[in-house]
């Protein structure tokens, strides 16, 4: 039986971790990071391309490059660290052993095929169609069956993240309802079926006509289907990278939920509502009714961004309880100073938890306002928004977990932690370049996906200001400090994976003992958090503004109905 | 913590610390005056999309196209015809590989029908430096209505990746004051 297969408790965090768990964790988390790096490699020829002093590579270089960052960045090395982080967060969390291995290990060899197929198609150059592969430009049949392939995989790990749920429960590894990270990863996992549902019914066809048994597909059912798939795809990211930053903050500083309801309720709102607003991207265009557009694109009256703004004080407010019980009580900020700056666990997780709200979560409400879209739709200011969400928020969130994991799952300690210190910064300041400079950029009208907005070759040429090329300039210069960021980032883990010294793990005999992190909570008394409210204040006061700057250049555009 | 059962089993009966209930009420409200503010723009602003699109053929939406080149061209640019047709009418833009075509010559502050589709490909307008941008379709004609507010010389880009030759397609559109007719 494998009931009886062993593990070992973890010596900082009490966790009882199963070998098959830790094995599968280390295969997604390593192939991941990869990815990160092939896809961040193809990020930056990108961005020198568009740095018009530079403009690196040709036209047809340009578009491969770019469609193979969106693919293996935007997919590719999301998914696969959160499979990673559904196995850790159902087996490692609740102490369970993971349901059905093989079977896991299936969903991995699936994954890594399709990502393998895919890329193989890009770089042959005739799959340049971009991650959205809009009909009817038309990519290599083996572009789609790779995505395919990578999808069933992802659909047969979720559901060994179900399977573990349920093992968990009936072996009474735990007691009472599942932990907040647990339940913030299950939320991830309904969206995950979803996505996936829905890729299937756009990418199967389209496979089909790619290789010649449809003859026709629509362009306006193709966009509707795909982003549907597409844009949920995104929102996988956040409720795992938010389930990640309560994860680093209880691990870290010992947080833990102000209310257990509340934050509970928000990831749920995450269940009912996250998966609309796939109009986001169809707001100008035909066919579709303004009362479709309105409902759609604001997760039906904002209860998604509800959530995410719960999300935004639970947060941080339970950093801010914790520290306080520590003792760090002098004004509105010292639990802030005190809090483990120097840890890139913390610092990650903190920084990426200020860019997705100021940065990501405030531009992508008011550019999905169906109306504000108009002076929004396909500039540069698109990619500018989801580079503070993907990036800044999922993706450094994802790095600061890895910190975590290594000593945990890989039990190594970090080489050159000096390096690992200041990679969270580093990164975070190359991606607000990136996410600023790219949103001014879009503002001024720069289109996204475009080779050369000099137009040298076109007949009827635009110029665009001045201003516009300066802000591609610094984006060059931001995506080259966000990639040194990145490369830090691969070096100082997959070092530490492979030469770093070894933590040695305790004995089985170890009896597994309740986590040493349980904490209290729940009593009459809650925490005062007055800390945590300024920053929340200061929040709605830029996201009020903001949304209403924007209303007004709206209304300086032309009349148009 | 976040990472361990709730201690208290039935943690969903605990009370709501009043902080976090004002926050919730504060985000919920915000959520409906978004929600709202939308459907207010719709009554009383002046930048809305009618949402008025038909299916057509590229033989057909080229065919009206042409009808109006032919009907009201006034002189040819860089080899495209600039077109001025009578304010209030119907106007046509063909989307294609790689061109906006033709050069549209409009008054200021009259109003026009513009109809806009694709001949081949999924094709991105936008309309410079105004920053007006629409996606337009093969086989849907959109029709919206604009008022050009601002005389000069506007630069059509596309901001739908289309191939090879995006960078290339441009076209231009003129605005030119009313001379009192």
């Amino acid at each position: 039986m494998a009931t009886k297969e062993q593990y070992r408790i973890c010596q900082t965090t009490g966790l009882r971790v199963y070998k098959s768990a830790e094995n599968l964790i280390k295969a997604n988390a390593v192939v991941a990071i990869v990815f990160l790096a092939v896809g961040g490699v193809f990020g930056i020829m990108v961005a020198l391309t568009r740095w018009k002093a530079v403009h690196l590579l040709p036209a047809d270089w340009f578009y491969m490059a770019l469609t193979g960052h969106g693919i293996n960045l935007l997919i590719v090395w999301i998914i696969f660290f959160e499979m990673a982080v559904l196995y850790f967060a159902s087996a490692v969390i609740l102490g369970s052993r993971l349901a059905t291995p093989r079977w896991a290990w299936g969903a991995f060899a699936l994954m890594l095929a399709g990502a393998v197929i895919t890329n193989i198609a890009i770089l042959q150059g005739g799959s340049s169609v971009m991650f959205t592969s809009y009909v009817p430009l038309k990519a290599d049949p083996a572009f789609y069956l790779g995505i395919i392939l990578f999808a069933v995989g992802t659909l047969i790990a979720t559901f060994v993240f179900f399977g573990t749920l349920v093992i968990a429960k009936q072996e009474k590894t735990y007691e009472g309802s599942v932990p907040l990270v647990t339940f913030g990863a299950t939320v991830a996992a309904i969206i995950a079926v979803f996505t996936i549902a829905t890729g299937a019914i756009i990418l199967i066809p389209t496979l089909l006509w790619s290789m010649g048994y449809i003859s026709h597909i629509d362009t306006l059912m193709y966009r509707t289907v795909w982003w549907a798939f597409g844009h949920a795809s995104q929102q996988i990211n956040v409720a795992a990278h938010i389930s990640i930053w309560y994860l680093i903050a209880a691990v870290v500083v010992g947080a833990k939920p102000i209310s257990e309801k509340v934050s509970r309720g928000a990831f749920f709102l995450y269940v009912v509502f996250l998966q609309l607003a796939s109009v986001h991207h169809l707001l100008v265009d035909p066919g579709l009714s303004s009362e479709f557009k309105i409902f759609n694109t604001s997760y039906a009256m904002y209860l998604a961004v509800l959530g995410s703004m719960i999300h935004g004080l639970t947060v941080p407010g339970s950093i801010e309880a914790a520290q306080r019980a520590k003792g760090y009580t002098n004004g509105l900020f010292e639990w802030l100073r005190k809090c483990p700056w120097g840890n890139p666990a913390f610092s990650g997780m903190f920084i990426s938890l200020i860019l997705f709200g100021f940065l990501g979560g405030i531009s992508g409400v008011v550019m999905g306002q169906e109306q504000i879209n108009l002076i929004i739709h396909n500039t540069i200011y698109v990619p500018g928004h989801f580079h503070a969400t993907v990036v800044a928020g999922t993706t450094l969130a994802f790095m600061a977990v890895t910190y975590l994991l290594v000593p945990l799952i890989f039990q190594r300690e970090l080489i050159f932690p000096g390096w690992a210190k200041v990679q969270p910064y580093l990164f975070g300041l190359g991606v607000t370049g990136i996410s600023v400079f790219m949103m001014g950029a879009g503002t001024l009208g720069v289109p996204r996906r475009h080779w050369d907005i000099s137009q040298a070759d076109a007949v009827l040429p635009y110029d665009f200001p001045g201003a516009a090329n300066l802000m591609m300039g610094l984006n060059g210069m931001s995506a080259l400090l966000a990639g040194l960021g990145g490369a830090i980032f691969i070096i100082v883990i997959v070092g530490s994976i492979l030469f770093g010294k070894r933590i040695e793990s305790s004995s089985e005999e170890v009896k597994a003992e309740p986590a040493k992190v349980v904490g209290q909570y729940g009593s009459a008394k809650h925490p005062a958090v007055p800390g945590t409210l300024v920053m929340v204040a200061v929040f709605f006061t830029v996201f009020v503004l903001y949304y209403y700057v924007n209303w007004k250049y709206l209304a300086e555009v032309w009349p148009i109905r | 913590m976040s990472v361990s059962p709730p201690q208290n089993k039935i943690w969903w009966n605990e009370p709501v610390p009043t902080s976090e209930l004002i926050w919730v009420i504060i985000a919920f409200v915000w959520g409906l005056i978004m929600f709202f503010m939308m459907i207010y723009w719709h009554v009383y602003g002046e930048q809305n999309l009618s949402n008025e699109a038909y299916r057509i053929t590229a033989e057909d939406f080229s065919a009206k196209t042409e009808a109006m080149v032919e009907k009201y061209q006034v002189r040819e640019e860089s080899g495209y015809p600039v077109v001025r047709p009578p304010p209030g009418d119907d106007i046509y833009l063909i989307a294609r590989l790689w061109q906006w075509w033709p050069i549209l010559e409009l008054e200021k502050g009259q109003t026009y029908r513009l109809h806009l589709s694709s001949m081949d490909w999924l094709h991105g307008f936008s309309l410079q430096p105004v920053n007006i941008n629409l996606q337009i379709h093969p086989d849907y004609e959109m029709v919206v209505t604009i008022t050009p507010t601002t005389s000069g010389e506007f630069g059509i880009v596309c901001n739908e990746y289309c191939g090879i030759g995006h960078h290339t397609m441009t076209g231009r559109m003129y605005v030119v004051d009313n001379e009192g007719t």
